[in-house]
């Protein structure tokens, strides 16, 4: 227990105590839960944030399933998968550099920070390379978009409806786009804790960023989880 | 009962890693299969045992037990529970185009 320090003097100041208790905090545990509560809140609002989008996708969809399926369809569900196989690995470098600083262990916390921010920017890469190939296939909602004679997967002979489709690629760029967004912020939290972690601030009782910061990876993580199935495998079976 | 006085926690994550690449993989494959109403509902459930694997071992919510948290957490998936179910029960229910023959369809 960290805080059993705390308890044998009552004394205000004299006590010796980690550097990093703030005074309006009794006891680390009370520190780090404070934060943790706090992150949570504030994934709560973000889950609600992108509730409305799935909101819109999922009226949407239900409207004009089977020019979201067409459009869908174009999209490369490969890039996707590798995708969500790379997010899911930057978790598991996450878990692994809070891990290190519970060991004390600064070679494998200081790896795994940059392994993290490494599988973030290849995340972003792939996603950029896809983008890329909707600028040029004209699937961009906006003046230049083109999805004309775009067969609908299960009905051979059918042509999706562009203005439906469009609502799809508005949706796919608005929600991966957030998404993305939200990856390009991690990547600059990260890279705070990485010169945190470099100049020694983190120890096994006090590295609470380490798991706030985490927190935050995990919750765009668990984003991409859901947008993965939901923007890329539209009606995909033969 | 905080983090860092559990033991080695690295075959759990190990697990739960290996658990997560085998679902993206499976939810790719199960999509490929007509299953026709189906293919959304399995694709929805492997997404959201997905997600709990996060929330639970690499978030770890498994280990949380202040109540404020759980609170928070769990209106979270109320509150979120409330904006997409109560708005689709509408739209599902009411004949709003001709398309709307089936659910998810």
């Amino acid at each position: 227990m960290p805080d059993s320090t705390a308890a044998v003097s009552t004394s205000a100041h004299d006590d010796v105590h980690s550097p990093a208790l703030l005074h309006h905090f009794a006891t680390p545990e009370q520190q780090r839960n404070s934060a943790s509560f706090g992150m949570w809140i504030f994934l709560g609002t973000e889950v609600m944030f992108f509730g409305g989008l799935f909101c819109a996708y999922l009226i949407y969809r239900r409207w004009y399933f089977a020019d979201f399926a067409a459009a869908s369809a174009s999209i490369d569900v490969k890039m996707g998968a590798i995708n969500t196989a790379v997010l899911i690995c930057s978790s598991l470098t996450v878990v692994l550099a809070i891990w290190g600083a519970e060991l004390r262990n600064r070679a494998l916390m200081i790896g795994m920070l940059l392994l993290t921010m490494l599988f973030g920017l290849t995340f972003l890469g792939i996603k950029g390379i896809e983008y890329k190939q909707k600028f040029d296939e004209h699937h961009v909602p906006g003046a230049s978009f083109n999805f004309e004679h775009e067969e609908v997967p299960s009905q051979p002979g059918h042509y999706a409806n562009a203005y439906h489709a469009q609502i799809f690629f508005a949706l796919y760029f608005i929600m991966t786009g957030l998404h993305a967004l939200h990856m390009v912020v991690g990547l600059g939290i990260f890279t705070w804790l990485l010169i945190m972690a470099w100049k020694g601030r983190f120890t096994p009782e006090y590295h609470t960023p380490l798991e706030i910061g985490g927190l935050y990876w995990h919750f765009v993580d668990i984003v991409w989880i859901y947008l993965f199935p939901l923007l890329y495998l539209i009606d995909r079976h033969k | 009962m905080s983090v860092h006085a559990k033991s080695n926690p690295l075959k759990a994550y190990i697990f739960v890693w290996i658990a997560l690449l085998v679902g993206t993989f499976l939810t790719y494959r199960v999509a490929l299969i007509d299953l026709g109403p189906f293919n959304p509902v399995i694709a929805l459930a492997i997404a959201t045992t997905k997600a709990l694997l996060v929330a639970l071992f690499f978030m770890h919510l498994r280990h949380a037990n202040e109540r404020l948290l759980k609170l928070v957490v769990i209106s979270t998936i109320f509150f979120l529970g409330i904006l997409l179910f109560l708005t689709l029960t509408d739209y599902v229910s009411r004949p709003w185009t001709i398309t709307s023959l089936a659910w998810f369809m």
